[in-house]
């Protein structure tokens, strides 16, 4: 959680000096849900993200200095500056893609999870998304689909009141985007606490444990907040102040290092941890700044296998 | 064995599957009942549920979680039953299935295929008629193919199952019983990036594909009638497309009418027009000429033979550029 932090912190702040272009989607605040998962799955198993993937892909191990250096369109980032922070891709980490399209990876999810299925690999697949998904076509395609064919996948809803501006509730016929959907799906609604990685772990231990059974997919909805706006474009100035405020005394970090100090972790281990994480973030966002410019030709090339777009253009 | 170019789809389909376990097929209806032309008769009982799998009408997921399978190691063909219906899985196919490769510098590959059956002629409205192919050329990283024969639909479907990439197997519908030939079922298949002359000719060059090659051949035939000589090319592959062929075939006529049942403006054959434009203008002794259907939605069925190029229309574009001064 605490390198999610020091990651989106840093995101932020090379934004800010121009370093990192075009737009990002933090998910400072929502931390325990990516580390709660991320923990808790097998090394070979796969995660789909969003836009707001940073936090998703970092936590399968993923470096930082890739991540940083993808934001910044960099050779070293993961996919040499081809991707950027909306397309996070990390195949020897199991991060399956970072999909920009609202719900669009949710069945894609879904057939990587049919794939493992067929290939008997035991392999759990997790889509992350958001709220404002419960609202696209693609969300109910892919449950049906993940529930009539038993797949080994688990939906994780991140619910943090928020579409892009407008708050979910006003525009969505349930309280609950996803958990009050379950029913419809023959599913067990699942609605938890997001901010308590703890509580997400054990979660993701018993959804992973049913998708390794064979006994299908889990849709989980997990209640969080978004410290920031939408993306680098958005202050989130139409939240009123009181609700961040309450969100921001939940926030996943301070409330997990109290509940370790209260189990007798002392704050000097807790300060090193601190102390070496941001040491981690500032090497890599200098090895990523030195990483040079990818060449011009990558724009044209793996259109096809066998090459670019040479034969149209 | 003699067969149609539908029962050559199911002989493709079904040697693929015995060559390759990756390779599944799923789509709504394609299962129990062998799918509404009957492409995958008999294959559900040949192969099992866990490679023939129906799906609801669901084209988002269905396009969606192939793209899934293709990019973790398995060989999906997905049927979408009538083309207009391709529509609900576009953002799928365009925005995730063509990029994935570029998107990822080449670290998730797409290797599926999208079979589906297109064009009119047969009394179905609108939806059931579209034909798509200039939407799906526009777009990067997908390939489009549409076979005209049995054979070619058996050895094209072949190479697009094996192809590293997506491709949308455009299936003509008024072909598939249209006639039969014999198909040698030999696992062989075809480029994906050729033209096919169906006949070869001085006078006039004659680009088509799918359904259109019908009326196409009629007009050869009446031409031909008159002394004039006209070679018939069928582009087969729209993406990518083979212009080499069609430029050494203009070369030697200096004439090219262009046949197409896609609305003409945009139509891919303003694509070739424009390409004989670029680099084949000193070729051409007259203007290049495009028949094409109408803009505006494919028609009820009273109307779906004006609508679609008839070998009147073709004759006449042929009869313009012919007499071009």
């Amino acid at each position: 959680m605490l390198e999610c932090r020091g990651l989106e912190k840093r995101a932020y702040d090379l934004f800010m000096q121009n370093l990192v272009k075009g737009t990002s989607h933090l998910g400072l605040g929502q931390e325990a849900v990516a580390a709660g998962f991320g923990t808790a799955m097998r090394p070979d198993d796969y995660t789909f993200c969003t836009y707001r993937g940073h936090n998703h892909t970092l936590v399968r191990g993923v470096p930082m200095t890739a991540i940083l250096g993808e934001l910044m369109g960099r050779a070293c980032g993961l996919l040499r500056g081809k991707g950027g922070s909306m397309h996070l891709t990390s195949i020897q980490h199991g991060v399956m893609g970072s999909y920009a399209i609202v719900g669009a990876h949710l069945p894609i999810a879904a057939g990587a999870a049919l794939s493992a299925q067929y290939r008997k690999t035991q392999q759990v697949t997790t889509a992350f998304f958001g709220d404002g998904t419960t609202n696209i076509g693609a969300f109910h395609e892919a449950l049906n689909l993940a529930v009539v064919w038993k797949l080994p996948v688990v939906f994780v809803c991140e619910n943090n009141l928020y579409m892009e501006y407008t708050p979910i509730e006003q525009v969505t016929a349930v309280k609950n985007p996803a958990a009050d959907r379950a029913a419809a799906y023959g599913l067990k609604p699942i609605l938890i606490d997001g901010n308590d990685v703890d509580v997400v772990y054990e979660t993701a231990l018993a959804a992973y444990e049913k998708a390794r059974s064979g006994d299908g997919p889990s849709l989980i909805e997990a209640q969080t907040y978004r410290h920031g706006g939408h993306s680098r474009a958005d202050p989130g100035k139409y939240r009123p102040s009181e609700e961040v405020e309450a969100w921001l005394a939940r926030d996943p970090i301070t409330n997990y290092r109290a509940r370790l100090e209260k189990l007798g972790i002392d704050g000097e281990t807790l300060g090193r941890i601190e102390a070496d994480v941001q040491a981690a973030v500032d090497l890599a966002t200098e090895t990523a700044k030195e990483s040079p410019k990818p060449p011009l030709e990558i724009a044209g090339i793996d259109v096809w296998a066998d090459g670019g777009a040479e034969w149209r253009n | 064995m003699s067969v149609t170019l539908v029962q050559a789809v199911t002989m493709a389909l079904a040697r693929a599957m015995e060559q390759d376990d990756r390779v599944l097929l799923l789509g709504q209806d394609i299962g129990v009942n062998g799918g509404v032309f009957r492409a995958t008769d008999g294959l559900f009982k040949k192969f099992g549920d866990r490679r023939v799998l129906d799906t609801p009408i669901s084209e988002s997921a269905i396009i969606g979680s192939s793209i899934g399978m293709a990019a973790q190691g398995l060989r999906p063909v997905a049927e979408i039953q009538f083309m207009g219906f391709l529509y609900a899985g576009l953002d799928q196919l365009l925005s995730h299935a063509g990029r994935l490769r570029s998107r990822t510098r080449g670290r998730l590959s797409c290797p599926m295929v999208i079979r589906t059956p297109f064009g009119g002629g047969i009394r179905a409205p609108e939806h059931h008629a579209d034909s798509l192919e200039s939407i799906l050329a526009h777009s990067p990283g997908i390939r489009v193919v549409i076979p005209s024969s049995p054979s070619r639909a058996y050895g094209l479907l072949l190479s697009a199952i094996q192809d590293p990439d997506p491709v949308v197997f455009m299936e003509p519908i008024r072909l598939y019983r249209g006639s039969k030939e014999p198909v040698n079922d030999d696992g062989g298949g075809l480029p994906l990036d050729t033209c096919f002359v169906l006949r070869e000719g001085r006078d006039v060059t004659l680009v088509t594909w799918g359904n259109c090659v019908i009326e196409v051949s009629e007009a050869a035939d009446q031409l031909e009638e008159e002394g004039i000589s006209a070679e018939i090319i069928d582009v087969a592959s729209i993406s990518r497309l083979d212009m080499d062929t069609i430029f050494g075939s203009v070369e030697r006529t200096g004439r090219c009418v262009i046949v197409h049942e896609a609305a003409l403006t945009a139509g891919f054959g303003a694509e070739i027009a424009a390409r004989l434009a670029d680099e084949g203008l000193l070729s051409l002794r007259a203007p290049v000429k495009r028949v094409g259907g109408f803009d505006t939605a494919y028609p009820l069925y009273r109307l779906e033979n004006h609508y679609l190029p008839t070998t009147h229309r073709i004759l006449e574009a042929c009869r313009a550029v012919l007499d071009f001064e």
